[in-house]
């Protein structure tokens, strides 16, 4: 079943995530993507995460489907203009790229070429909509496309904003992407699950699956370097605790993330894991949490 | 109006360095006001380039002058005119466009910067400005309760908020409130949030360098 035909069946969904890292290496990567193949629905593959440049999104999808996987291709306004974004898209097509998350991205200072020139000439909701236009034949300009796509588009949602202001937003433009035709929701990791939750009523009556984001905590440190660092990322305190206190790291890792999973089963239609390197740990963490 | 710094001091004597007749000469527009390039300023960089020469014990003479608005052909001409033959080198204090209006209406004419040219801006309160106009031509303040998503997001957003600001704050500084939170207080207050739920837009952006031709103007001028 590919993830189009998953998300379809309703079942519950499990994507994962790798990000190339900066240079040509793909073996861990490969190695990595392999150990979790049998597990996951969808392997989605970052585009330039956080700003870094690094090896690039499209080339390593193709590889995943060379190996059988499925990949969500994501996608970003931050480097590429409509004429490279549309063009990308046709190429990803040829290549065998079926999904596409479109996302808006960050902004070039947060990362390596911080004084790059941003693009951002689509933002998520247009790159949606242009989406859209190549699947039904056309290009954004109305010119007719010899070869159409059929791609499933995704986008995000980031359901700890943390003002109401953030979040009221983050539902308008959610109301806005799947108008604008996003069939799914990824979301930025979710660790208070009484806050997505709250998220979730909110949400449920848009009818779109969303799969919720597991992050795995690798240490207290992490944990609380993301409170510090990534929007709408929280880690509760008593979280942080039971990794300072464990001997165990990685035991404790699984345990948390297994019991977000379970949590995360009753409230959404997925969840989607970024073990950020350790990915070989996705099972066992599937396994805890009865997937 | 434009917000300019000038440039540092050691840019500014390593341009004029082979010159020994400058005109220093500032702007009395928006220069003026954010207190970069008028008549005051003036005289504080003719007396630093002179204290420099007698330091390093070489000749210098610098004229002063401001013209109205050094980007207006007619607010340039009688000025320079007055000192023809007077001085080697232009030093302005104008915005890059005043320097460039000197240098077109006076092609034999060398001109120097000495500001850099910042943003289109207001000012927030003393001594500090912030960007609030691209210049798109394509203004869509009526829709975002006059605060510019264009200009004052960072990614130029315009159909709402990434997911990047962290307590109200952009993603790029702790120092820049996120442009689209502010439009959503702003439409709140004004009980129009109906306003953020519009049909997206895709910006067409302008070809640069711009160019704005009104017929109506020219067709008074050849009567």
């Amino acid at each position: 079943m590919n993830f189009r035909e998953s998300l379809e069946s309703g079942k519950f969904l499990v994507t994962a995530e790798v990000g190339p890292g900066k240079g040509t290496d793909v073996e861990h990567l490969l190695k990595d993507a392999d150990i979790i193949k049998d597990r996951v629905d969808a392997v989605n593959v970052t585009d330039l995460q956080s700003s870094v440049m690094r090896l690039g999104s499209m080339a390593f999808s193709h590889l995943l489907t060379d190996m059988g996987i499925d990949p969500i291709f994501q996608m970003t306004g931050r480097d590429r203009n409509r004429l490279a974004l549309q063009s990308d898209l046709l190429s990803a097509w040829v290549l065998g790229i079926r999904n596409v998350l479109a996302l808006t991205g960050d902004h070039p200072t947060m990362g390596d070429h911080p004084h790059a020139k941003p693009v951002f000439d689509l933002d998520s909701v247009s790159l949606l909509e242009m989406i859209g236009k190549l699947n039904s034949g056309y290009d954004m300009a109305g010119n007719e496309l010899k070869g159409a796509p059929d791609f499933l588009a995704g986008a995000v949602v980031n359901p700890g904003a943390d003002t109401e202001a953030a979040l009221e937003l983050q539902i308008i433009k959610m109301k806005k992407k799947i108008a604008a035709g996003a069939k799914f929701f990824q979301t930025q990791a979710v660790y208070d699950i009484d806050l997505f939750e709250k998220f979730i009523r909110r949400v449920e009556g848009l009818k779109v699956p969303i799969i919720g984001g597991v992050i795995l905590l690798k240490s207290a440190g992490m944990a609380r370097f993301m409170n510090k660092n990534v929007a709408g990322v929280f880690v509760p305190m008593p979280l942080i605790k039971e990794m300072t206190d464990t001997k165990d790291k990685v035991k404790k890792s699984i345990e948390i993330a297994a019991s977000i999973v379970k949590r995360l089963k009753d409230l959404c239609q997925g969840v989607h894991i970024m073990a950020l390197g350790w990915e070989k740990m996705i099972p066992a963490v599937l396994d805890q949490a009865d997937i | 109006m434009l917000i300019a710094e000038r440039k540092p001091m050691e840019e500014i004597l390593e341009m004029i360095e082979d010159f020994e007749r400058i005109l220093v000469l500032g702007c009395k527009g928006c220069v003026t006001v954010c207190c970069a390039g008028g008549p005051r300023e003036v005289k504080t960089l003719s007396t630093l380039i002179r204290m420099d020469r007698k330091q390093k014990g070489r000749k210098v003479i610098t004229l002063e002058d401001s013209t109205e608005l050094q980007c207006e052909p007619e607010s340039i001409k009688p000025v320079l005119e007055k000192m023809a033959n007077q001085y080697d080198v232009v030093l302005s204090m104008a915005c890059g466009a005043g320097v460039q209006a000197v240098a077109k209406l006076f092609p034999d004419q060398l001109v120097l910067p000495s500001l850099n040219t910042n943003f289109t801006g207001i000012a927030e309160e003393h001594g500090v400005w912030t960007e609030a106009c691209l210049a798109c031509g394509d203004c869509i303040l009526g829709r975002t309760a006059g605060i510019c998503p264009v200009t004052r997001c960072a990614k130029s957003l315009l159909n709402g908020p990434c997911g990047g600001a962290s307590e109200g704050k952009c993603e790029v500084s702790k120092d820049q409130p996120c442009a689209w939170q502010e439009i959503y207080h702003a439409l709140k207050r004004l009980n129009m949030l109906h306003y953020l739920k519009q049909k997206p837009q895709v910006k067409d952006w302008p070809v640069h360098p711009g160019r704005v031709v009104r017929e109506d103007l020219r067709e008074v001028e050849a009567t």
